[in-house]
């Protein structure tokens, strides 16, 4: 049976959440006389009195014909009898059947309730670990400062040893314009000089400084004979 | 509690008449006894875990009951030891 129509906030103060429903119905006999009914006539009566009541009620209604028999009463008491032994037999099985389903949706709830909250859990585990991760920023700042200040550092020596580069560089230029042109002084002279005493030698000064060489040649052999 | 708050299973018969003349017999009033009525009814036959079939039994059994109030001249004409 459907509890779509079950009136919700009927009091003032809405109970949240919604108290369950109670496990058993009012207590009814036969099927058709509220329990309430024998409570009723019990203290005055005893256990009895209802049926004794039924069937003098029963017995009046016929004779007087205040309940009329005809083809139509056959007709209900075979329903009834059919009605009585379906109840009878399939009641638990049918029964069971809707508990199993009532206790599927109920279990299909839950579990959703636990994943919300398993979920919400490891929100929550995931947020402490983040809170954690928060709190080793000034480790991250302090590599980055080294970092940076090891970039700054390693500019600055590149530039210092381009620098060095340059300068020697220019340097050495001058110097390499220095020696070359001590050389091309050096040799400029050395050949003007060869030329100059080339030209001064003349040919009579040739002959004479040759016979000169001769006399000495002769003079050294005849010492150098003598040494012999 | 005061007599005009009571449902009707606790009034006491001498207190009958005076519970009578407390309730309000306006549209209003008269429908709103009958939806108090019905809910209490499913309230405590059908909205129950394990309900039996005492909920709607009752049901049809007064409806059978009414039906049968509504065509009792027609089942006293047609009887068949018509002496009425």
């Amino acid at each position: 049976v459907l509890h779509t129509t079950r009136p919700l906030h009927t009091t003032q103060q809405s109970l949240a959440p919604v108290p369950p429903l109670p496990e058993k119905g009012g207590e009814v006999r036969h099927g058709l006389i509220p329990e309430e009914f024998f409570q009723f006539l019990y203290p005055k009566t005893g256990v009895t009195g209802p049926y004794m009541l039924g069937t003098g009620l029963l017995l009046y209604l016929l004779s007087k014909e205040i309940y009329v028999v005809n083809h139509e009463t056959a007709a209900a008491a075979c329903i009834l009898t059919v009605i009585v032994y379906a109840i009878k037999k399939f009641g638990a099985d049918v029964a069971a059947f809707a508990d199993k389903l009532n206790e599927e949706k109920v279990a299909t709830a839950l579990a959703m309730k636990n994943e919300a909250m398993q979920a919400l859990q490891t929100a929550i585990e995931e947020e402490k670990k983040e809170q954690w991760r928060a709190e080793g920023r000034s480790y991250l700042f302090d590599a980055k400062r080294n970092n940076i200040a090891m970039l700054l550092e390693t500019n600055y020596r590149e530039r210092l040893l381009m620098v060095y580069n340059e300068v020697k560089k220019r340097l050495d230029y001058q110097v390499a314009m220095q020696t070359l042109k001590r050389q091309k002084e050096q040799d400029h002279m050395i050949q003007w000089v060869e030329k100059n005493v080339i030209q001064s030698i003349t040919p009579q000064q040739q002959k004479e400084s040759i016979a000169k060489c001769i006399l000495d040649l002769k003079a050294l052999s005849k010492s150098a004979h003598a040494a012999v | 509690g005061p007599l005009s708050e009571r449902p009707l299973l606790e009034v006491r018969l001498g207190e009958l008449h005076t519970w009578i003349s407390t309730c309000s017999f306006s549209p209003q009033g008269l429908l709103g006894a009958v939806q108090r009525a019905c809910s209490s009814y499913c309230a405590k036959y059908i909205h129950v875990k394990q309900g039996g079939p005492a909920g709607i039994s009752m049901l049809l059994a007064g409806y059978c009951l009414l039906s049968y109030g509504w065509n009792y001249q027609h089942f006293s004409k047609t009887s068949y030891f018509r002496s009425s």
